[in-house]
């Protein structure tokens, strides 16, 4: 028998409490050591509209929601309405007979409904229907009541006792009636696993974070970026974090950079708007050569956008971020483990390259919920602060802050600290800090300062690990990714080699500075490139032709809002193969 | 964080930056800088435990002419810069020094959230009432009916109320000064820099190249120091009341003063104990690490 990996789909209206199920659902799994990974789709409203979260659990670590739905929970006639038609034989749906209509199913499509009014009683709460679909969900799929207890008490400990055993004793009706009534699901859940941790993609970039040694984060709120402001405030006091709420993104980033320069490691985040308010002091952060991190988690754009929709659209932005010619970091990192493992390194290279780095994530990583091994979360990384200098030594005094140096670091003292007084400017300035705009715009001064910036990058490139094929060396097909789709082109691969196609895979994570030599001959070596972008103009494509002079054999893009399922790129990749055009646009059969 | 256990005083020369000011010959500015200078060195500070920080502006250059540790900013954004810095080494003292268009036009913004966070920090604007550094343009202070290159037919709006707006955000000290009465300059740098808590200092700081309306003439004719009235300067009521005077009398000195309300660092637990944050170490114990992965099972 093959290995247990079922999907499971809730919809409902925004305030119809789709959340709870779903976290009762993860906690359920993650305990039972089944690996889970969801995927919300959502709208920017608080009441109405149509959410659809989609959890996949499987024995296996999954990264994606997948291709297909096994279980539909229908907490509203709307979504019976739109998404009956993407269940097959041997699925199963769950609805609540008193409200809802069913539709007409294929052919093999378990209907379970179910009498809520009945189970849980006259006027009893509208979202006790959550707590009947989850029970039967849990009977279906062969999950002992005595796990799905545990949950909802853990779930809803704080709120009433009443309330919490109202809710066990209308589960344990729901259970029995699917038990007496309904064909077991397809699969059986395993038990007994070790336990699982769960988290989202923002808490384990906040988490690193504070592993890393933050002791300021600011913030503005920010969809889909607010998780990581919410962590922070959440842990500041027990962690002696300073977290701040701000005006506005300039004054967060500005925040920031003041908190950097008196000796804070310090992280802000935002989305796309609010970085294009935070570029100019990326840039003065970059002259005054002061270590910040800033994460960009993108959402679909221009302007407002779609703002609960995924896109990969900023990359222009953060690298064209800011006026003017400077030294920084940019990465995108491909899953929340990646950023989680990433982000103290980040904090490191940005504190000895003095300089800000930009993290590119998206809302597909961001807002993921998943499970992670426990063992994984180590948050003891190593803490590099470079050539900084807390206390006065030999050179009090005579200190310059932007000494040359064959490196172009010049040692950062910490204000407070007697003998080493200096300006910090964002005008051009000579080794002591003295602006060269109040003497003369010397041209020699200028030139001389900017290539000791400019020669921080030489150092910095060496330290990133440069791009390597993953999979079979020789294979018929490249495909190449960067940031977030890195999971869904692996599984993708997975897919094609089913069917005989012999698929590997490029990622790109680290940004600027770009091993454009290595990318060059990996490249190079490939009998057929295709490219994955959630975007239109294939936004990395351009940057890596750019960098390389190296163009693709083809494009997979999407730009609908909605992530890549690993059948979307594995028919893309068989088209293209077959001779189809060298740019596939899939189509997303989810309407949300 | 290191310190010196010798105790000496310095004079305010020794405040005397790495280069002089460039300021036009006549210019209000040299009158803060000197100001400034004396101020701290009657206080006893040492150049290593302020931090002067400004944006962009003739004035915003303050701290390149004055001994410290210094920031010298974007235009608009010395306020958020100095709240940061503040927040993170909270024993520094920190002083913001700007004009009226990088304070109250571009950093508008920031002037008002700042002014409610009530961070313990002295903001000195050098208020000319004019662009200078864009070669004569009307500023937020400018008075209806201005003429300048931008405005030649005269300006038609309103101009900001500095010292009220600073009392009705939660600024918890409001002065204003004038470089042509130095000894009342002087004493309220001291006591701005003394008051625990966001203290704005407007300072009327003429242009001598590009305002031919608010000269020192015109000042001299006009000012009035509270200190002279009896003024209530707890009582804000009053203190707005003379903040919207403005036409043969232009009063100066301190209108508001309050130490009812906490800072913010004082009402942060974050900074209770352990020192500035800046100078903490970092990294988490196994216990906060084994709190944080057992919430999440």
């Amino acid at each position: 028998m093959s290995q247990f990996d079922y999907v499971i789909s809730i919809g409902g209206a925004a305030g119809q409490g789709i959340a709870t199920p779903g976290n009762i659902l993860a906690r359920l799994f993650a305990r039972q050591g089944i690996h889970m990974y969801a995927y919300n789709a959502y709208q920017s409203i608080i009441r109405g509209g149509h959410s659809f979260l989609t959890v996949r659990c499987s024995e296996q670590n999954v990264r994606t929601h997948g291709d297909v739905i096994d279980l539909l929970i229908c907490l509203n006639q709307d979504t019976m309405d739109r998404h009956l038609e993407h269940m097959r034989a041997g699925t199963s749906v769950i609805f609540n007979s008193n409200t809802i209509e069913p539709g007409e199913p294929a052919d093999g499509v378990q209907f379970c409904p179910m009498d809520v009014g009945e189970l849980a009683g006259k006027g009893a709460n509208k979202l006790m229907q959550n707590t009947v679909a989850i029970a039967v969900a849990c009977q279906l799929l062969g999950i002992e009541f005595s796990a799905l207890e545990d949950v909802i008490n853990f779930q809803f400990s704080g709120k009433s006792e009443e309330l919490v055993a109202e809710n066990v004793r209308v589960a344990r009706g729901a259970y029995d009636h699917s038990a007496a009534t309904f064909q077991p699901a397809s699969q059986q859940m395993p038990t007994g696993g070790e336990p699982l941790a769960v988290w989202r993609g923002n808490e384990a970039f906040a988490m690193a974070a504070a592993g890393a040694g933050v002791k300021f984060y600011c913030a503005y709120p920010m969809s889909p970026s607010t998780g990581i402001l919410h962590w922070m405030a959440a842990n500041a006091r027990e962690l002696d974090i300073m977290v701040r709420q701000v005006e506005d993104e300039i004054s967060v980033i500005c925040m920031a950079i003041g908190a950097a320069h008196a000796g804070c490691r310090s992280m802000c985040a935002t989305s796309g708007g609010g970085f294009a308010l935070m570029t100019e002091a990326i840039g003065e952060a970059g002259m005054m050569e002061i270590p910040v991190v800033v994460v960009d988690v993108q959402r679909a754009g221009p302007s407002t956008g779609v703002p609960t929709k995924t896109e990969q659209g900023d990359l222009w932005q953060a690298l064209g971020a800011s006026q003017g010619d400077f030294p920084k970091l940019i990465l995108a990192p491909s899953s929340p483990l990646d950023g989680f493992q990433t982000i103290p390194e980040v904090f490191n290279l940005a504190d000895k390259y003095q300089l800000p780095a930009m993290i590119l994530s998206d809302l597909l990583i961001s807002d993921e919920t998943s499970t992670i091994d426990p063992k994984l979360l180590d948050m003891h990384p190593i803490i590099d602060r470079g050539e900084l200098i807390t206390e006065a030594g030999d050179d009090a005094g005579s200190y310059e802050r932007y000494k040359f140096t064959d490196s172009g670091i010049s040692p950062r003292a910490l204000p407070g600290i007697p003998g080493y007084e200096h300006v910090v400017a964002s005008d051009e300035h000579m080794p002591s800090g003295v602006l060269i705009s109040d003497e003369f715009t010397h041209p020699h001064k200028r030139r001389a300062m900017l290539e000791k910036r400019q020669r921080k990058m030489d150092g910095l490139l060496a330290e990133l690990a440069p791009p390597v094929i993953v999979g079979a060396p020789d294979a018929e097909v490249t495909l190449v990714g960067w940031g977030s789709t890195a999971d869904v082109i692996q599984e993708s691969v997975g897919q094609l080699s089913a069917v005989g196609v012999v698929a590997n895979h490029i990622h790109f994570k680290w940004m600027v500075p770009f091993h454009a030599d290595e990318a060059t001959e990996l490249l190079s070596s490939c009998k057929r490139t295709i490219i994955v972008e959630n975007n239109y103009t294939g936004l990395f494509h351009r940057y890596l032709r750019g960098e390389t002079g190296f163009t693709v054999d083809g494009h997979i893009r999407k730009y609908d809002g909605e992530p890549f399922k690993p059948h979307h790129i594995t028919a893309a990749v068989q088209d293209q193969l077959a001779g189809g055009e060298a740019i596939s646009v899939p189509y997303e059969e989810i309407i949300v | 964080m290191s310190d010196t256990n010798v105790e000496f005083s310095l004079k305010p020369k020794d405040f005397k930056g790495k280069v002089d000011p460039d300021w036009c010959p006549g210019c209000g500015d040299f009158g803060v800088l000197s100001g400034l200078q004396r101020a701290v060195a009657e206080l006893g500070f040492q150049p290593h435990q302020i931090l002067t920080i400004s944006g962009i502006g003739c004035s915003s250059n303050f701290p390149g002419f004055f001994n410290s540790y210094g920031m010298h900013t974007l235009h608009g954004r010395s306020l958020p810069h100095a709240s940061g810095a503040k927040l993170a080494n909270h024993e520094m003292n920190v002083i913001v020094t700007g004009g009226d268009g990088d304070g109250y036009g571009i950093g508008g913004n920031h002037f008002t959230h700042t002014s409610r966070r009530n961070l313990n920090i002295l903001y000195i604007v050098m208020d000319n009432q004019i662009y200078g550094l864009t070669t004569g343009q009307i500023s937020p202070t400018s008075e209806v009916g201005m003429k300048t290159k931008s405005t030649p037919f005269g300006s038609i709006e309103l101009p900001v109320n500095p010292i009220a707006s600073a009392i009705t955000a939660g600024a918890t000290w409001v002065a204003r000064g004038y470089t042509g009465n130095m000894k009342q300059l002087t004493r309220l740098m001291i006591e701005g820099m003394q008051h625990n808590g966001f203290a704005l200092l407007d300072v009327f700081s003429p242009c001598v190249t590009f305002n031919k309306v608010n000269t020192y003439q015109f000042f001299k004719q006009r000012v009035q120091p509270l200190e002279d009235l009896d003024h209530d300067s707890s009582d804000w009521k009053e203190a707005i009341e003379k903040a919207m005077v403005w036409g043969e009398v232009i009063h100066t000195g301190l209108f508001f003063k309050t130490d009812a309300r906490l800072t913010l660092e004082e009402q942060e637990p974050v900074l209770d104990e352990g020192g500035p944050l800046a100078y903490r170490e970092l990294g988490l114990s196994k216990e906060e690490t084994e709190l944080i992965v057992s919430r999440m099972m």
